[in-house]
């Protein structure tokens, strides 16, 4: 049970997916301008990574190491993630067409969202069983959401400050980006 | 011959990757501790870029336009498992320190994007002079960003030297994740300084 608790606070606050291992990077500049569409990517990336990372890990312990072909992991993951958020797309408008409506922009570009891909590959390096990968996947996404709500928090303060003009945009968003994860590195040591 | 020039050269410097078109931030960030780790990274984009561009510009009329993001991926996912391959059996060390990030080309914007953006609609001689362009505009920003890091961060300059070159007390932030962000958006700043048409 501890080390459950220790995975869940390492994945959230010391190793955070975002600020301390680089993940997911694109939509963190891409949509954080705005609170709402902030929590609409991190709800999407919570659910859809929880799933994949237990669909991996079923897929990598059970088709592709019996067949010895485990060269082909990234090919295969990228297949199954990309099956996995059509799929999800696909039973969201059917079943929940409300959660669809909120989330529906988002879900595609989950597909090239290198955290979803990333802590897919991790489960496996890291040798974790399936409920460790579920656990690790889900606070992973946390971790994301909480960074990323964060960061359009911090952002949406911009619209009524005055930025140097060089650096309007992307530029400032990076440097800030930089003093959260700075304010992070507060965490470290703590397990 | 002149457009094709052109279409490798805007690469370099009209159109480079991550100060112009801020795409493939994540190797970018994380991989750029060193100028040798930076110029290894972008090199393995380059090749997977060139060959997934070159194959995807010849078989743009077979590809249906409603499955062909799909098809883009298993293509630049199969180049991608050769790059894994080749670094493992050459360059060991290079990818070990490298990591996750090697696997991770296949969900790299800017070849997806380049595959969308040009590949499908241009000849094939036209896009592999595009990805060469492209993959050598990354490379060159990764190597710009390693350096200074690696510089004013742990003071050394490994690809070349074998000892310490900065001679003042070497800031370590610039080593860190932080100092990662920083120093790429204060560059981006400076671009737009510098470049502004």
């Amino acid at each position: 049970m501890e080390s459950y608790f220790a995975l869940i606070i390492g994945a959230i606050f010391i190793n955070n997916i975002l600020l301390a291992k680089f993940l997911g990077n694109c939509p963190f500049l891409g949509v954080s301008k705005k609170m709402d569409t902030a929590i609409g990517m991190s709800a999407a990336v919570v659910f859809v990574l929880t799933l994949a990372g237990a669909i991996t890990w079923i897929v990598d312990n059970y088709i592709l190491q019996p067949l010895g072909i485990g060269y082909i992991q990234t090919l295969a993951f990228i297949l199954v993630i990309a099956t996995l958020v059509q799929f999800v797309e696909l039973f969201l408008r059917k079943s929940i067409p409300t959660l669809y409506k909120s989330l529906g922009i988002f879900l595609p570009l989950i597909t090239t969202n290198c955290a979803v891909l990333g802590v897919a590959i991790l489960n496996i390096q890291q040798g974790f069983g399936l409920l460790e990968s579920v656990v690790f996947s889900a606070a992973s996404a946390s971790g994301f959401g909480l960074a990323l709500v964060l960061f359009a928090g911090i952002r949406e303060r911009y619209e009524i400050s005055r930025i140097p003009k060089a650096l309007q945009g992307t530029g400032i968003g990076l440097v800030t980006a930089g003093y959260l994860a700075l304010s992070f590195f507060a965490f470290k040591g703590m397990i | 011959m002149t457009t094709l020039t052109r279409e490798f050269t805007k690469g370099l410097w009209d159109e480079i990757p991550i100060f112009r078109i801020v795409l493939g931030l994540c190797p970018t960030l994380a991989v750029t501790t060193s100028l040798e780790n930076g110029l290894g990274m972008g090199l393995a984009a380059t090749f997977v870029l060139v060959c997934s561009n070159g194959l995807v510009s010849a078989l743009r009329k077979l590809i249906p336009a409603d499955v062909r993001v799909a098809c883009y991926i298993v293509i630049i996912a199969t180049f991608v498992v050769c790059v894994e391959m080749i670094m493992k059996a050459y360059f060991f060390t290079l990818s070990e320190s490298l990591g996750i990030f090697i696997p991770l080309i296949v969900v790299n914007c800017i070849i997806l994007g380049r595959a969308e953006a040009f590949a499908k609609k241009n000849g094939v001689l036209a896009s592999l002079a595009d990805g060469l362009g492209m993959g050598l505009g990354f490379t060159l920003a990764l190597c710009v960003l390693g350096s200074i890091r690696e510089l004013l961060g742990a003071g050394t300059l490994g690809l070349f030297f074998g000892e310490r070159v900065f001679l003042a007390e070497p800031f370590a932030f610039l080593q860190q994740a932080p100092g990662a962000f920083v120093t790429l958006g204060l560059l981006l700043g400076l671009m737009n300084v510098v470049g502004k048409k």
